[in-house]
């Protein structure tokens, strides 16, 4: 167990970061999964919502304010989601998409530059989580255990609603047969769009949550979406299950990897991601339906 | 016109897809030999057994109930559908190991149910690419005035064979149904195809299209064989020397037009029962 | 995935259309060449690395809009073209040819090997192995010692264009040297164009399975282009080195991979100047205008994305074409009758 007790540290931190790029990526694997739309704002949407947390924490936070931030950074996400739908809902066509939302993208960052300048800010860690806790003999920060929690709270959530209530139901019919769907009264539309303002919601509660850990600067959106786009194409278009094993894979090469093979650490993600997509162009998961598998409007 | 055809019986037996000498049942007049070809989607045989001969210039016929698995095997012919079983024969050479692109250039060409074509291209543009392959250099990174003339006055003289003279500059997704057939006739006949393999050409025609169909596929080189997928029972009457009925994956029948109007198998699939009083073909032909 | 390609139809139209449109071209290439003697050297350095941009995005479009391969990895073949020019400066020979001709092998070569495992795959995946190679190439930049890594790689010396000549230090001269490898460049992308290979690469973008049906594997049609495509990429990446004799990893980001692929679809895929068009805009609105609003230009870009999806669906070119196309096009009775 020597291996393990010098690299625990490496993986707790690998699972850290793959939770926070779980619920970051998760709403861009669903949106372009059963929408087929590809939205490269997403980076900018996981910003906002860390700029969020810069503006409503102060050093002194408790875990109420710390509760309130994230639930502003839901609310946040959820309109911003709810306004790309509206916009990308005319645009069919993927390259147009990309114009469109990395335009948007490239507007809000400059938008939450002149809000908060182009420094890096730091997002303070909630009181009552700043400490660290014993983990198998090594000391590892109650906050980034917290997250990790959260995050597989929260992924077990979505999965069972997806999958298990007549809300998911309705989401998975809608993408399966929108025609189909429409005839039973239901717009398809409202419902589109709600998984696209639920999948951002999440990423803006992702990036507040990976404030403490990665901070708020100008050009992280870029970073955090490519980040996000690894773990969704290698994990797969579309499914919660694919989200959590790119996030994971990714998580753990980013950190494990880099602590291992210092070296080859700028080679090892994409140099994985092209591997991976070589050998199974669909991602490791892919859905079983979906937009890409035959889901038609 | 044509020559006597085969008369390929529909076998029970094994297909396999091990590539071997050429089989005892590939006749050296034979343009397109089938066997055993199988067609499998899960515990779905969309195409099963099925056993087709066709000479060189031969006129061919495949009809059948909707879902009987024509189409099915047209892909499979082709080379679309990879995982497809039994053995396929060209002019003597076995083709079953040979992907769609390899088939094409061997002479089996094929249109499609849906026209296939390059939608934004122009009709004369669609047909040049197949000429250009067939007999150009479709690699060759900058143009020559020679060779290109060449190719252009060849794909021109195909797009005249189809009546589509005056069509030549258009962009293909701005013609009408028809003339679209039109097209994607002058492009497979660009290949120098031994053998065409026509999905539904007349579907969503018109009689005066149909007729002009007709009349194209008559006027088609004699040495070129045809296999046509057809529901208008006036055209396969027509043009077929030789009708194969498919019903459910299966072969059911095959034979000259008046052997398949008498079998009752063939009656059986299209009517349920054969009633006996009204002849099952009715019209010319 | 569609790229919003304009029609061939323009090709064979209007000879008015055409002439104007040739006299237009012959205007700006000698405004082009003029440009040195009436601008200040800050324009003009501009303007030379907008053509050595426009030259890169002419080769995503020769992919993206002729191909109907959408790629993120031409950013990576134009910095190897870069970083070659560059060393051999630094290390052999400060001859810009010689700095050209290598630049534009090396590149060529590493898109035939990266090409040959892309090209496999297509649309979405494509466009995330592209993704791959083109951030793989940026952080082997960002490392690679000899590369100056993270400081990039300084003190490339300036270019001499014969053996025993001046080195070109006046903006105006490396600008002209850009402007020649851009036509250059442009040169042969017209040329493949209009070649039987321009053919089946359009034929590989309308339906690929057309092509093979007719006989033709899409496989070295689409290595074909990828080669060629990183050849002129690596050339405009020389000619980048020289001007700014200073090459560094950001210049490979993939937010100007980003930019260069969204410049091709602002300017009209498929149409090469289109995408000249684009890229011009698109780095004038970045790196001349964005002094003018206080350093708003990402601002300004993005506001011009967001418009021309709305407004260009088709792009700058394709706006423009349509609205020919639509006087050539034979009404819906002409139609009919024809075939009745």
């Amino acid at each position: 167990m020597d291996w393990l007790d010098a690299n625990l540290l490496s993986i707790l931190n690998g699972l850290a970061l793959a939770a926070l790029l779980f619920l970051i990526a998760v709403g861009l694997s669903l949106v372009f999964g059963t929408m087929d739309v590809l939205n490269l704002a997403h980076g900018a949407v996981s910003l906002t919502g860390a700029y969020i947390g810069v503006a409503l924490l102060d050093p002194d936070a408790g875990a109420g304010q710390f509760v309130v931030a994230i639930l502003a950074a839901a609310a946040v996400g959820l309109a911003f989601g709810g306004a790309l739908a509206l916009l990308t809902g005319g645009v069919r066509d993927h390259l147009r998409q990309a114009l469109l939302t990395l335009g948007i993208a490239m507007i809000a960052g400059d938008i939450l530059r002149q809000l908060f300048g182009a420094d890096v800010q730091s997002v303070p860690t909630p009181n009552g989580l700043a400490g660290s806790v014993d983990v198998l003999g090594k000391s590892y920060p109650v906050y980034r255990l917290v997250v990790i929690g959260l995050s597989i709270v929260i992924g077990v959530v979505l999965y069972v609603v997806l999958e298990r209530t007549q809300v998911g139901a309705l989401v998975r019919a809608t993408v399966a047969d929108r025609g189909m769907v429409e005839t039973l009264g239901v717009r398809s539309n409202v419902v589109l769009a709600g998984v696209f303002a639920v999948g951002a919601a999440l990423a803006s509660v992702g990036g507040l949550l990976a404030g403490p850990v990665l901070g708020a600067q100008p050009g992280l959106d870029n970073t955090i979406l490519l980040l996000a786009l690894v773990v969704v194409v290698v994990g797969g278009l579309g499914s919660i299950r694919g989200a959590v094993l790119g996030a994971v894979l990714v998580g753990e090469v980013q950190t494990l990897g880099v602590a291992l093979f210092p070296a080859y650490a700028s080679f090892l993600l994409f140099g994985a991601m092209a591997l991976v997509l070589l050998l199974k162009p669909g991602g490791l998961l892919p859905a079983r339906y979906g937009a890409a598998t035959g889901g038609h409007a | 016109m044509n020559a006597p055809t085969e008369a390929g019986m529909s076998q029970t037996g094994p297909g396999t897809m091990a590539p071997g000498p050429a089989s005892p049942s590939a006749r050296p007049d034979a343009m397109l030999v089938v066997e055993g070809l199988g067609v499998q989607y899960g515990a779905l045989k969309a195409v099963d057994d099925v056993h087709l001969s066709v000479s060189a210039g031969g006129r061919h016929a495949v009809i059948g109930p909707n879902g009987a698995g024509k189409s099915s095997a047209f892909a499979a012919l082709a080379g679309a559908n990879r995982a497809a079983t039994g053995r396929i024969f060209l002019d003597g050479v076995e083709i079953t190991g040979y992907d769609e692109a390899r088939r094409a250039t061997a002479g089996l060409v094929r249109t499609y149910q849906h026209s296939n074509l390059f939608p934004a291209l122009t009709a004369l543009d669609n047909v040049r690419i197949a000429v250009e392959k067939a007999q150009g250099r479709p690699l060759r990174p900058w143009p020559s005035r020679r060779a290109d003339r060449a190719v252009t006055e060849r794909a021109l003289a195909n797009l005249e064979h189809v009546g589509l003279e005056h069509r030549t500059d258009q962009v293909v997704s701005s013609l009408s149904h028809g003339e679209r057939r039109q097209v994607e006739v002058a492009l497979v006949l660009a290949c120098n195809p031994r053998i065409v393999l026509f999905d539904e050409p007349t579907a969503g025609m018109s009689a005066a299209e149909t007729q002009r169909f007709a009349n194209l596929v008559e006027s088609l080189p004699t040495d070129v064989a045809t296999v046509i997928i057809e529901h208008d029972l006036d055209v396969v009457f027509r043009l077929a020397d030789r009708i194969s009925v498919m019903a459910a994956g299966r072969v059911i029948a095959e034979g000259t037009p008046e052997e398949v109007r008498q079998d009752a198998a063939v009656q059986e699939a299209y009517l349920g029962t054969s009633r006996g009083e009204e002849p099952l073909f009715g019209g010319p032909g | 995935m569609s790229t919003g390609v304009v029609a061939e139809a323009a090709g064979g139209g209007n000879k008015r259309a055409q002439i104007v449109g040739r006299v237009l071209v012959a205007v700006v290439l000698v405004l082009l060449a003029l440009l040195p003697f009436v601008a200040a050297s800050y324009p003009i350095s501009i303007a030379g690395r907008m053509l050595s941009f426009a030259l890169l995005v002419v080769s995503v479009d020769l992919l993206t809009g002729f191909t109907g391969l959408p790629t993120l990895a031409q950013i990576a073949y134009f910095g190897i073209g870069a970083y070659t020019a560059g060393l051999v400066g630094i290390h052999w020979t400060t001859n810009l040819f010689a700095q050209l001709g290598i630049g534009i092998v090396v590149a060529a070569v590493v898109a035939l090997f990266t090409g040959a495992v892309a090209v496999r795959t297509s649309g979405i995946v494509f466009l995330m192995v592209t993704l791959a190679i083109g951030e793989l190439t940026h952080q082997l930049a960002d490392s690679l010692p000899q590369l100056g890594a993270s400081n990039g790689l300084a003190g490339i010396p300036p270019g001499t264009v014969y053996p025993g000549a001046e080195p070109l230090l006046l903006a105006g001269y490396t600008y002209w040297w850009a402007l020649l490898v851009f036509l250059l460049g442009v040169a042969v992308a017209v040329v493949v164009a209009r070649s039987p290979l321009g053919r089946s690469m359009r034929a590989v973008r309308e339906s690929p399975t057309r092509l093979a049906a007719v006989g033709q594997r899409t496989y070295v049609v689409k290595l074909a282009a990828f080669v060629i495509a990183g050849g002129i990429a690596g050339a405009a990446g020389t000619a980048w080195a020289v001007q700014t004799r200073f090459v560094s990893p950001g210049d490979l980001a993939f937010s100007v991979s980003a930019i260069a692929l969204l410049s091709v679809v602002v300017g009209g895929a498929g149409t090469l100047w289109g995408p000249v068009l684009g890229a011009s805009i698109v780095i004038l609105i970045r790196d001349w205008l964005s002094q003018y609003v206080a350093g708003h230009g990402e601002l300004m870009l993005g506001i011009l994305f967001v418009v021309a999806v709305y407004l260009m669906p088709r792009g700058i070119a394709g706006t423009i074409l349509r609205g020919k196309r639509r006087s050539d096009e034979p009404s819906a009775r002409e139609r009919a009758e024809t075939a009745a």
